[in-house]
């Protein structure tokens, strides 16, 4: 495995990135020691100038060095490169503050308070600097101080953890002025279980069931995410069936919870007859993945060295005979929705976010393409059988609910072009090889195109090979700031549309 | 004459779950299910009068007022409106005055109960209801002043009675306004699709359901019943207005206006099939616009 560390430098590139930062591929392993520690400063002017060339930020935490302080780790996605470029800086034993990098890099203001929650770091100049799950002092969750607007008029509205639906707990908090909504903010951590903590020491036994359950509905995302780590540790790679597996059950992931998200934004806005249709069919493409792997959300399929379970010719036949059905009754239900001129007056419009906030805030997935940012994993870092067939990115400009609504619909039919493609062209061979050891002190970065976005893995082995650290960086990270920027001056009445239209996890958020 | 009466109690009694009921069916017939039986609404009804209640401490006598004012209030109302061309049990001159401000009653006392238990939620929902509301009555009163002056007649009876027929004849355009306006201000009164969308579960969106969302057992019940009724009562001045049929043989009268009061609950089941939802800030567009026919249809009479 190459380690492209500060090791070339051509003429369009600006000079400070071949010194500054090392850049990798996704799924590869680094070694720790190899990549170069900036100032502080050096850290802020490499995110900047990569932000500059329309990369995002990936992931921005910290490791700690023993007793010997922490390293802060920049992992930044240039889409244009296909690179992974990381910017590391380490601060001093007892450091306890640092200057934010927020005020010039809005994307980071989320790591920077998880970052002041982990490890009490203080990013100095942070505009509001708040623990993102646990309140201060041992409070109970949710008990936090909210941003407040004054005046006469305004109104607070409290909403959850409680909700009125079977979804996950969430606290959200509007500051309103009659109907329209000021500013909110939102408030999580509820479903936190301690998985990173968990993590630490393994991989053991255990470790590919807590990736599992890191987001329930992004199982095949995170898994996958959490096995091409392992295999750049190990130098090994999925055989080439496994990968084709692993894709086709990323993309069933992917259609039955856009399928699932297009008919619940049906019944938001009572359009009954898709909402039901649409209900029924998310069933359809779980009980596929279920054919697979037996399992509806596809535990047990994928495992570091490939996939536990295969199919044979007739299952193929079966899964690709099910899947054009289905795929024919989502094309119906859906032409009746778009078609419904009132189920379009409510979507247009509707939560809008502009380009430029959708790149400051650094969303991903289903929401930044909604807002003409064409940015998509599978597409700009490719791995598994995605280095191989390309997916189309599908974009749409007006950021408002009909284009996120929209965006999904086109991956819904991009995905049922390419399951129905690769299952009919799987390679042969075998399905899992198991890799060796994992090698020692070294970095490994995966990403995962899941169906709400950028799935991104952070593993760090120690000198034996266990995992020294492990950050799981969920799309829903990056996104929850979005559905907050969509409610500004929007109805309060909207909010439910906005948040399903944003599709989020709370547990992969918590974690 | 009284048996009449009878039978006008007996429909008020009995009918108004059916209509809900009716509703449920044709919105499980469009989305492609079986949907629940037609007497799921009296299980459910029977299911909440068994219950016993929980009352926030915060509320006072209001609280307990709300559901008690709706439910009499409406059966005031059922009173006093003619169902098909049998004549009501009351009847005076001027009673549609009544009848229009006992919606109001009830409705000052639904946000009153709402305001009571100082919920965000329930005082979003009471701003609602009164803004809409607000632009409903004078839907509803150009459409009763276009039938007053079609009949005549200032009681509902009368208005809507034998007479009603002619008037089809020689202003048939008139009262096509006036039943799309009356329509309207059912839908929105009974906080059905496109105004309201009783299948919700989203707080924040609601108007009607996000008032009560404090009231349990039989109080809820009392609520729905009331709501159900309501339905009845609007639906049977839509029903008579769309099927003026008047035999003069009671069951033949009375299985006219069966028929008509159940194509409405079917008519009302197919808008919230194939419509979304209206934004909030546009309900009010679709309110004034109901004015608006019950203003043309006035003024096509008074020409």
């Amino acid at each position: 495995m190459t380690d492209n560390v500060a090791s070339h430098s051509s003429p369009d590139e600006t000079p400070q990135r071949s010194l500054r930062a090392a850049a990798l591929s996704n799924g590869e392993a680094v070694p720790w020691k190899d990549i170069p520690r900036l100032s502080i400063a050096g850290l802020r002017d490499t995110i900047a100038s990569a932000l500059s060339r329309g990369a995002h930020l990936s992931a921005f935490t910290a490791f700690p060095r023993g007793d010997a302080g922490l390293t802060l780790l920049a992992v930044l996605a240039c889409p244009g490169e296909g690179l992974l470029e990381l910017a590391a800086s380490d601060l001093p034993a007892g450091a306890t503050s640092y200057p934010s990098l927020t005020p010039d890099c809005p994307q980071a203001h989320l790591f920077e308070r998880d970052l002041f929650e982990r490890f009490g770091l203080r990013p100095e100049g942070h505009p509001w600097l708040e623990p993102v799950r646990f309140p201060p002092g041992g409070a109970p969750i949710g008990q936090v101080d909210f941003y407040r607007v004054e005046g006469e008029e305004v109104h607070e509205v409290a909403v959850g953890p409680v909700h009125a639906g079977v979804i996950e707990p969430g606290h959200f908090r509007f500051q309103c002025h009659g109907e329209k909504v000021f500013h909110l903010e939102i408030s999580l951590g509820y479903q936190h279980r301690g998985v990173e903590r968990a993590l630490l020491g393994g991989p053991t036994k255990r470790t590919v069931h807590q990736i599992e359950t890191v987001a329930g509905d992004s199982t095949i995302a995170h898994t996958t995410a959490y096995a091409q780590a392992l295999e750049a540790f190990s130098g090994s790679a999925a055989p080439p069936r496994a990968q084709a597996l692993r894709a086709v059950g990323l993309e069933l992931e992917r259609l039955a919870n856009h399928v699932g998200c297009l008919g619940a934004l049906a019944g938001d806005v009572a359009f009954l007859p898709t909402a039901s249709y649409l209900g029924r069919l998310r069933g359809e493409f779980l009980n596929l993945t279920a054919a697979v792997c037996g399992n509806r959300f596809g535990r047990g399929l994928v495992r570091p060295g490939g996939v536990r379970f295969d199919v044979d010719a007739a299952a193929v036949a079966a899964l690709r005979e099910k899947l054009h059905a289905a795929g024919r009754d989502v094309k119906g239900a859906l032409a009746l929705l778009w078609d419904r001129p009132t189920a379009m007056a409510r979507f247009e419009g509707t939560g809008r976010v502009s380009t430029e906030d959708a790149r400051a805030a650094g969303l991903v997935g289903v929401a930044a393409r909604a807002c003409g940012l064409a940015i998509d994993a599978r597409h700009d870092f490719p791995s598994g059988l995605f280095q191989f067939v390309q997916v189309p990115v599908s974009v749409y400009d007006s950021g408002d609910v009909f284009a996120r609504a929209h965006v999904r619909a086109l991956e819904v039919e991009q995905s049922l072009k390419f399951v129905d493609r690769e299952l009919a062209a799987l390679p042969g061979g075998s399905t899992l090889r198991p890799g060796g050891a994992l090698a020692p002190s070294r970095l490994a970065v995966s990403l995962v195109e899941g169906f709400r976005g950028e799935v991104c893995h952070l593993a760090l082995t120690d000198p034996s090979g266990a995992f020294a650290g492990y950050r799981i960086v969920d799309p829903s990270f990056h996104n929850w700031t979005g559905l907050a920027l969509a409610l500004r001056d929007q109805q309060i009445s909207d909010f439910p549309l906005c948040n399903k239209s944003f599709d989020l996890s709370y547990c992969g958020f918590d974690l | 004459m009284i048996l009449d009466a009878l039978i006008h109690l007996a429909f008020v009694l009995a009918l108004p779950p059916l209509l809900l009921g009716v509703i449920g069916k044709v919105k499980a017939f469009f989305a492609g299910r079986v949907g629940p039986p037609l007497v799921q609404p009296y299980r459910d009804l029977a299911r909440l009068f068994r219950k016993s209640e929980v009352v926030s401490t915060t509320t006072t006598w209001v609280f307990r007022a709300g559901p008690v004012v709706m439910l009499a209030t409406a059966l005031v109302a059922a009173m006093l409106v003619p169902f098909g061309g049998r004549p009501a049990p009351l009847s005076f001159s001027g009673d549609l005055i009544l009848f229009a401000y006992l919606f109001a009653l009830a409705r000052f006392f639904t946000v009153a109960a709402a305001m009571d238990t100082g919920s965000a939620f329930e005082g979003m929902g009471a701003a609602r209801e009164a803004t809409f509301a607000a632009l409903a009555e004078p839907a509803l009163f150009l459409a009763f002043l276009t039938l007053v002056r079609a009949s005549g007649s200032l009681s509902l009876t009368g208005m809507l009675g034998h007479g009603l027929g002619r008037a089809w004849s020689s202003a048939s355009a008139s009262l096509v306004f006036v039943v799309v306006s009356l329509f309207v201000v059912l839908l929105v009164e009974s906080s059905r699709v496109p105004f309201d969308d009783p299948a919700t579960h989203l707080e924040l969106t609601m108007i009607h359901e996000v008032m009560v969302l404090d009231h349990s057992g039989p109080m809820l019940g009392t609520i729905h019943y009331a709501a159900a009724l309501k339905l009845l009562v609007l639906g049977a001045l839509v029903a008579r207005l769309v099927a003026p049929v008047s035999t003069g043989s009671l069951p033949l009268d009375w299985l006219v206006f069966a028929g008509s009061i159940l194509a409405v609950a079917i008519v009302v089941g197919v808008v919230e099939s194939v419509m979304a939802r209206l934004r909030l800030l546009q309900i009010p567009l679709l309110l004034v616009g109901a004015c608006l026919l019950s203003g043309f249809a006035l003024v096509l009479f008074a020409r």
